[in-house]
């Protein structure tokens, strides 16, 4: 293959600021763009949000005995799925925050809907440990210091209260930060749209935004310093997560790695899904000139590398279960994980998450979409078997070999992780359809800056936009 | 659209000039900083870099605001679990010490962010005035195309240095696509 070098062409075809206005806007504008796909993703949806009402009443109903859970094996699917859905979450804010601290433009055409996966996954998430409580309408005073009639306050030495802070934090800065982005492409739909309720409620949204250089100055600043203030944020929220397990005793849990390891997973995991909702879109809604090859190129790239870094994670674990000398933790760790009665888990996992995104070092393969598709649903099963092997594996053997005992999930621990996906695709459907995808005005910046800041030529007519040369690097 | 330009008339909330590209109004904004007007402001469909140093526009209320806010969330989120660990409700875990720092770092941390950016948020709507449904640039004709692919920059008629005949002089010398009077 011969070496072609490689450009920066995030933008493709003829544009002007009116053809990216029309290819983003015209997809809330003109609602007949939406035809079958959307409503068939919106029905699965919807179903899926039909069944976790039922799993979620039956649980309210009957208590937690409906799930598998049980001692030794207190926390099972409810938190693999808790950590899963908050890992997906974290590539919005790392393309959203960390990549624009780097000076990334190609975030600009994919944060938009990152951060709306970032939303909605959260949301996904915090159900689970919310409804683990078994009684979630008394919870608030469980979770949440106020000065309460009992005289009790949450124990703030418990890593426990820490996943509060950091899931709540996590949540709300994540919103205020796709809010604020949300505020100038709120004006353009105003501007743009005939029908008068639509008119009105962008108006209101969109706060009488009017495009000022002052607003912008203004705008600018915070959305830099909340850029600045999500990227520790996002570390932090993993972190914490895995402190629920690596500060605890028990074996498999204890390592030091855990922290940037599940970072590094939830990235892995997270890109996974942004390509997976990425590559239909931009089929379906003819986006392919804002979201090239180029973005799905460099997509693929991070996720190999940080796949790489969960299969460094991985080599750790068993170094440390040797290291530690500890027999409770070998057997574990290495014995069980192997050679055990989950061994399946293990070495599908090994499969999804090391061997699969290794197809990502061709050039050809991640320029094929359905490799790259393939390989992102390989990356999804294999993080939730990750958390699977880590979880409720690591609580069935325990120091006392009397209580082992084997866990095993019901079908409302299915149908309540079913219901989570069916309402996160729910979301994302009227997402799609009732809010701009990509970021107009970063994507008008973005042209802007790709002309060199001569952007006069562009006033009149559009102006033919290179195709990016992709292949191996110089 | 009055075009009475003989006198400032009370109605006028200022003269506003439209252009086809960034890069011109980058171009007319310098002209006019430099012209000494400084009651004025430009309008674009994206943030463009430059301007605000061209209309002399400075403003760092927003970082400061953020800074101390977040100090003010870590003050907080340690106070809260220092006060509630050590003197109303001390509870002796594992031997730890009631004062545990390294296991109230976190919380801290957390606070400290989400005081940060609730602010961040809240500084930008409280200083640039918003929510504010109405507002005179508005009635600039064209002027819905300003979130999408026109460029305006608007010289108000309270600058010490507007007359009305001179600055629309000066505004057609620069290269707009159309100057308006607009109304308050």
């Amino acid at each position: 293959m011969a070496l072609t070098p490689l450009n920066d062409r995030m933008i493709t075809g003829e544009q002007s600021y009116a053809t990216i206005d029309q290819s983003i806007s015209s997809m809330i504008i003109d609602q007949k763009r939406h035809n079958r796909p959307w409503w068939i993703m919106f029905a699965i949806g919807i179903m899926g949000t039909g069944l976790l009402g039922m799993a979620i009443t039956w649980l309210v109903y009957q208590g937690v005995g409906v799930w598998g859970n049980n001692v030794p094996t207190a926390w099972a699917f409810d938190i693999v799925n808790f950590v899963w859905w908050i890992g997906i979450g974290h590539a919005g804010t790392l393309i959203s925050a960390i990549l624009l601290l780097l000076r990334q433009p190609w975030r600009n055409s994919i944060n938009r809907f990152a951060e709306a996966m970032t939303i909605f996954a959260v949301m996904c998430a915090g159900m689970f440990p919310l409804l683990h409580t078994g009684r979630p309408w008394v919870a608030i005073y469980w979770l949440f210091p106020y000065p309460n009639i009992m005289a009790l306050w949450p124990q703030f030495r418990s890593p426990l209260m820490w996943d509060v802070f950091a899931v709540s934090t996590y949540f709300t800065v994540s919103l205020l930060f796709w809010y604020l982005g949300l505020i100038p492409d709120f004006a353009t739909l105003r501007d743009q749209s005939k029908n008068k309720v639509a008119k009105v409620i962008l108006a209101i949204a969109c706060l009488g935004w009017r495009g000022s250089n002052q607003h912008w100055h203004r705008y600018e600043q915070a959305y830099l310093i909340l850029a600045g203030l999500s990227t520790p944020l996002v570390l932090s929220v993993h972190s914490i997560v895995s402190f629920d397990f690596a500060s605890s005793i028990v074996p498999g849990w204890n390592v030091t790695v855990f922290p940037p390891y599940f970072v590094a997973g939830a990235v892995f995991a997270g890109f996974a899904m942004v390509l997976t909702f990425a590559i239909p879109l931009r089929k379906l809604y003819k986006l392919e000139h804002l979201i090239t090859m180029r973005h799905i190129d460099w997509m693929a790239k991070i996720t190999l590398a940080t796949g790489l870094i969960v299969a460094y994670g991985y080599t750790l674990e068993m170094f440390y279960a040797w290291y530690s000398g500890n027999p409770n933790e070998w057997d574990m760790t290495l014995l069980r994980r192997l050679n055990g009665p989950y061994s399946w888990a293990y070495y599908s996992l090994l499969i999804c998450n090391i061997v699969a995104p290794q197809a990502f070092w061709v050039p050809k393969f991640r320029q094929n979409l359905w490799v790259v598709m393939i390989v992102c649903q390989f990356v999804s099963v294999g993080m939730w078997l990750e958390r699977f092997v880590i979880i409720p594996m690591s609580l069935t053997a325990n120091y006392l070999p009397s209580a082992n005992r084997m866990y095993y999930p019901t079908f409302w621990d299915f149908a309540m992780f079913a219901g989570t996906i069916g309402f996160f695709l729910t979301l994302m459907s009227l997402f799609i359809r009732f809010m701009p995808v990509i970021n107009i005005f970063e994507v008008k910046d973005l042209l802007y800056k790709m002309l060199g800041h001569h952007d006069a030529q562009i006033a009149e007519t559009p102006v033919e936009m290179p195709e990016p040369a992709l292949g191996r690097s110089l | 659209m009055s075009h009475h330009e003989t006198t400032r008339t009370k109605g006028t909330y200022a003269l506003v000039a439209e252009f086809g590209s960034a890069q011109d109004l980058l171009n007319a904004a310098e002209k006019t900083g430099e012209e000494g007007y400084r009651k004025v402001d430009a309008y674009s469909p994206f943030p463009v870099h430059g301007l605000s140093d061209a209309l002399r526009f400075h403003d760092v209320r927003v970082p400061w605001l953020i800074i101390c806010a977040g100090l003010c969330g870590g003050f907080f989120g340690f106070t809260l679990q220092w006060y509630t660990a050590t003197i109303d409700y001390p509870l002796n875990v594992g031997g730890k010490p009631f004062n545990s720092l390294p296991s109230f770092f976190p919380v801290t941390f957390e606070c400290t962010i989400l005081f940060s950016a609730l602010t961040a948020l809240l500084s930008v709507f409280i200083l640039n005035g918003l929510p504010k449904p109405y507002h005179s640039i508005f009635n600039t004709p064209g002027f819905e195309r300003a979130s999408k692919d026109r460029f305006f920059l608007a010289i108000e008629t309270q600058d010490p240095k507007f007359d009305s005949e001179e600055t629309r002089k000066f505004m057609e010398s620069l290269g707009a696509v159309a100057v308006s009077e607009v109304e308050e």
